[in-house]
């Protein structure tokens, strides 16, 4: 399903990205874009204020779910020794999202754009922009849409396009970094992050494919304008990727704060009744149904439901689906993702799956059970990244969400949805880290 | 006055599990044999145990870090020796266990 290029164009919400899109198919060159856009300021090796000023002013927050004050950080790297570096990061390792792809095969010039910005913002000297390079569609448009420019526009500075092997811990920013440093693409051990010291050891702002798109709109309409959709911690539109069991997955965009359940409706509404809601994605937490399709599509609405928007994820699961089964094979692809270089990550995520899954078979004792959470306990936080706690967060919004089915699997019963055939299709990951 | 913490390198380490005997005030092993440090300030104390096992760890993957985040590594003539030793930043050593 992420990988499906045909998605269509809903209308959630202004429509602020989304809407530059062509509904054919075809790319945005840079002669309609730059009929909306007015050429990028030449970056230079003083840090632009007035861009970062813009920036906070506007109070956009990353869109790569972690959702840091974006002009927080530009002023944090902009305050860095220089030169430093600008590093796009569109490798959207997280399976159950494709806002970025469609950002990158159908607006490249918006976010090369942003990425020019930010450049000049931080007073940077390069840009590269990582992409999995198993998503050709957005490889090709993204070097098309470079290409274009070379003939129309020359960069100011050089840019490349990097093709990131299709790793989930490769989009953690200190892997990517370490990828573009002519490592693999694992995590490195932090401090140093990687605005004190990235790609070249220099400092290097990392930001979001989308994230960059929204600084270009903002550079163009204003922070101002930027403020009029969300809510005043969290302004602005987000992508979100809607999946499951809707009638058709699809990238919406709506403003912060709309409610979940309405995003769910630009999808065509529920294909079935929904039991529950994956929210953030693979690397996020279940959430009942009701309370998730009532929630607001925002960090401050889905807190206290312990749940977060992420990178913008909805997957939905139906109420006869069994939650417990699809938690399992999540787990068991968090476990083939490790980089296999942190041990609680390696040996703890591969326990964590096989003890899930025979707690989704039915097939434990209660010794397997207390396992299970001991190893929770013992894995959380003990990562040089945080690909074993977002394991962890899953099992455990599972065993709240599913209690019901968590009791009757414990006492050796499986539910009939046990057998039926996954929502949550599940990749398996090539052992490639280069 | 205490503002010490112990870290461990979590991807240097290889669980050779040695801190834990050496510290087990503050260090003991988790199901895989993987040292779990208790994140509080190091009590004056005991802060000769942790340097103990910072020194004694075979995987070079404990730091003592000073509550200000400085990384404890040492001053003087061979601090530059030993910061090419330990590797650290982006390029380090950041090598799967087996």
């Amino acid at each position: 399903m992420a990988g499906d290029g045909d998605r269509t164009v809903p209308a959630a919400g202004p429509a602020r990205l989304l809407a530059e899109i062509h509904s054919d198919g075809t790319w945005v060159s840079l002669a309609e874009h730059r009929s909306r856009y007015a050429l990028p300021p030449r970056p230079r090796r003083e840090p632009q204020s007035r861009l970062i000023d813009l920036i906070e002013e506007s109070g956009l927050r990353g869109r790569g779910g972690a959702g840091f004050p974006t002009g927080r950080k530009l002023r944090t790297v902009s305050q860095g020794r220089a030169p430093r570096i600008v590093v796009g990061n569109g490798t959207e390792g997280e399976p159950a999202s494709a806002k970025d792809r469609l950002l990158m095969s159908r607006l490249p010039h918006l976010v090369i754009d942003g990425a020019l910005l930010a450049a000049a913002a931080v007073g940077a000297d390069r840009i590269a922009v990582g992409i999995d390079r198993n998503n050709t569609e957005a490889m090709a448009a993204m070097r098309e849409a470079l290409a274009e420019r070379a003939a129309q526009e020359p960069l100011p500075v050089p840019f490349r396009i990097g093709g990131t092997p299709p790793r989930y811990v490769t989009g953690e920013e200190t892997g990517l970094v370490h990828w573009f440093n002519n490592g693999p693409g694992m995590p490195t051990f932090a401090p140093p992050r990687p605005f004190e010291r990235g790609v070249a050891g220099r400092p290097t702002l990392v930001q979001n494919v989308e994230t960059l798109a929204h600084i270009t709109q903002i550079v163009h309409n204003g922070a101002d304008w930027f403020r009029e959709a969300g809510t005043a911690d969290e302004p602005g539109t987000a992508l979100a990727t809607v999946s499951g069991c809707v009638a058709r997955a699809t990238v919406a965009e709506a403003a912060i704060g709309t409610p979940i359940g309405h995003v769910v409706a630009s999808a065509g509404g529920s294909a079935a009744p929904i039991g529950a809601m994956l929210l953030g994605g693979f690397f996020g937490t279940w959430v009942a149904g009701d309370a998730a399709l009532a929630a607001p599509f925002s960090r401050a609405g889905l807190s206290p439901l312990g749940a977060s928007p992420g990178a913008g994820i909805m997957v939905a699961i139906a109420e006869d689906a069994c939650g417990l089964s699809e938690t399992a094979r999540l787990l068991a692809w968090f476990a083939a993702e490790s980089a296999g270089q942190c041990g609680p990550c390696l040996y703890g995520l591969a326990d964590l799956a096989r003890g899930a899954a025979s707690l989704a078979q039915a097939t434990s004792s209660v010794g397997d059970i207390a396992d299970l959470q001991l190893w929770a306990d013992e894995i959380e936080g003990r990562g040089a990244c945080k690909h074993p706690d977002g394991a962890v967060r899953l099992l455990r919004s599972a065993a709240v969400v599913f209690a019901e089915d968590w009791e009757r699997h414990a006492r050796g019963e499986t539910c009939p949805g046990s057998s039926a055939a996954p929502t949550i299709p599940v990749p398996v990951p090539p052992p490639i880290w280069r | 006055m205490a503002n010490h913490t112990i870290v461990v390198d979590s991807i240097a380490c290889v669980g050779h599990g040695i801190c834990a005997d050496l510290f087990p005030e503050w260090i003991r092993l988790d199901s895989w044999g993987y040292p779990i440090i208790k994140k509080e300030l190091i009590p004056p104390e005991l802060l000769v145990h942790a340097r103990w096992a910072v020194a004694n760890c075979p995987a070079l993957a404990l730091h003592l870090r000073t509550q200000q985040g400085e990384s404890g590594k040492p001053k003087g003539a061979v601090g530059h020796l030993f910061r090419r030793l330990v590797p650290s930043g982006p390029q380090g050593g950041a090598k799967p266990p087996g």
